[in-house]
């Protein structure tokens, strides 16, 4: 053979493999996306039930949604519950900044500005140390829940070492002061758009 | 060549093992072992990964030539990883949330690449599969006494959430050791798995002198 047709030959061999295992990779994702978007719908149906008690809402939190878009001009999607045509409350995502990047934090506050739940959603923090603001292995995210921007004042929004109120974790201290401004920043977020979030249609 | 299955197993799990002897997929077993859970999750998922590209490869061996071996294996590599990721995700949806965040880091390990290289390029598919099973489950012991060191030293526990893993059954495997709060923490940060991995790799060493083995020098040339 030829170097010529030896060079087809392998072109051939590779291309061929290549359509095979990306026929399969399609089909395979064909098949899986509808199930895929599904569970996502779940999840974020199972994060927004943690954050507004079932008893709050009888509408679908996950359609009940509107755009706003936050001060640095990012859209924010905010879930509305309903209970008779009233608005009970509304959540959000927040993203914090912690020790291994960004924290998913999804937020259910009150119409009045009070905190219903906090629970992180996605975050890459030290397993056995940072990953305590996860509510499945610590119960230090809960102890959010009832709070608001006057209530510990504004100065008092801050982890003990910065001279707040909150609870650091030993060894982690930027985690929860991710977190804690995370979720200052969340409530302020409410306060500036309340009148926007707070109209029912 | 022909591997007698005894060999294929041994290997696997302890003679030839892809960290302990091989001294391959390291990212992972850096990455994945701050805690036995974590070291078992990621073991499994590549385990099963490596049998069944190690199947494919060996069947499909007659079809691949010598110069574009390499694309080829890391072709069907990454296929069999994004099936296992897509499927999970879709059909296992409690277990891919625990598994998810390790199935695409399994493409960047070697193991499964070595061993389509040097085993399953040259067998027939059932020996192939099984050198992927047995290598799979040999790197998932070892993730797992890793992980298992790494955490008793940092955290205290052994096997943190192996519910959220293994289902509500295996909530017994689920011990702490030392109190709270009285880990050591580089332990579990990443200087820790090179100090665990350090001392396995002496373990060993020591348990097959004692046993009168030659000892293999990791390395490209001992694979």
């Amino acid at each position: 053979m030829s170097a010529r047709t030896m060079t087809l030959t392998h072109a051939m061999v590779l291309g061929s493999f290549c359509l095979g295992f990306g026929i399969l990779v399609a089909a395979t994702d064909h098949f899986t996306h509808d199930e895929i978007a599904l569970r996502a719908i779940d999840d974020l149906q199972n994060s927004l039930t943690q954050v507004i008690p079932p008893g709050l809402y009888d509408n679908n939190l996950v359609k009940d949604a509107v755009t706003v878009k936050n001060d640095e001009g990012k859209d924010v999607t905010v879930y509305r519950a309903l209970k008779g045509g009233q608005l009970t409350g509304v959540a959000y995502e927040i993203v914090g900044s912690g020790y291994g990047g960004e924290i998913h934090l999804i937020m259910g506050v009150t119409p009045e500005g009070k905190i219903l739940g906090v629970r992180a959603t996605e975050f890459k923090e030290t397993p056995g140390l940072g990953d305590r603001i996860d509510a499945a292995k610590s119960n230090w995210i809960t102890k959010f829940t009832g709070l608001s921007l006057g209530d510990p004042p504004a100065d008092k929004w801050k982890v003990k070492k910065d001279g707040g109120v909150f609870d650091q974790f030993s060894g982690a201290t930027i985690t929860p002061r991710g977190v804690v401004a995370a979720i200052r920043r969340g409530l302020e977020f409410f306060a500036a758009h309340k009148a926007q979030l707070v109209e029912t249609h | 060549m022909a591997t007698s299955y005894k060999q294929i197993v041994r290997d696997g799990l302890w003679d030839n093992n892809g960290v302990l002897a091989q001294m391959l997929g390291m990212c992972p077993t850096m990455a994945m072992t701050t805690s036995a859970t974590n070291g078992l999750g990621m073991g499994l998922a590549t385990a099963f990964v490596m049998a069944t590209s190690n199947l494919l490869i060996a069947a499909l061996r007659g079809y691949i030539t010598q110069e574009v071996r390499i694309p080829v294996y890391i072709l069907i590599i990454a296929a069999m990883v994004t099936l296992v990721d897509l499927s999970l995700n879709a059909w296992m949806h409690e277990l891919y949330k625990v598994l998810g965040l390790f199935i695409p880091l399994i493409v960047s390990n070697c193991l499964p690449l070595g061993r389509a290289e040097v085993f399953a390029a040259k067998e027939p598919a059932i020996p192939a599969f099984l050198d992927g099973l047995f290598m799979g489950i040999g790197f998932t012991g070892a993730l797992t006494v890793i992980g298992a060191m790494r955490e008793i030293v940092g955290s205290g526990t052994l096997f943190a959430d192996a519910h959220l893993l293994l289902g509500p059954a295996f909530k017994f495997l689920e011990l702490r050791i030392l109190p709270a709060d009285t880990g050591v923490l580089v332990a579990v940060l990443p200087p820790g798995g090179f100090l665990a991995l350090g001392l396995l790799l002496a373990v060993k060493r020591m348990l097959d002198i004692r046993a009168g083995k030659p000892i293999a020098m990791a390395g490209a040339h001992s694979v």
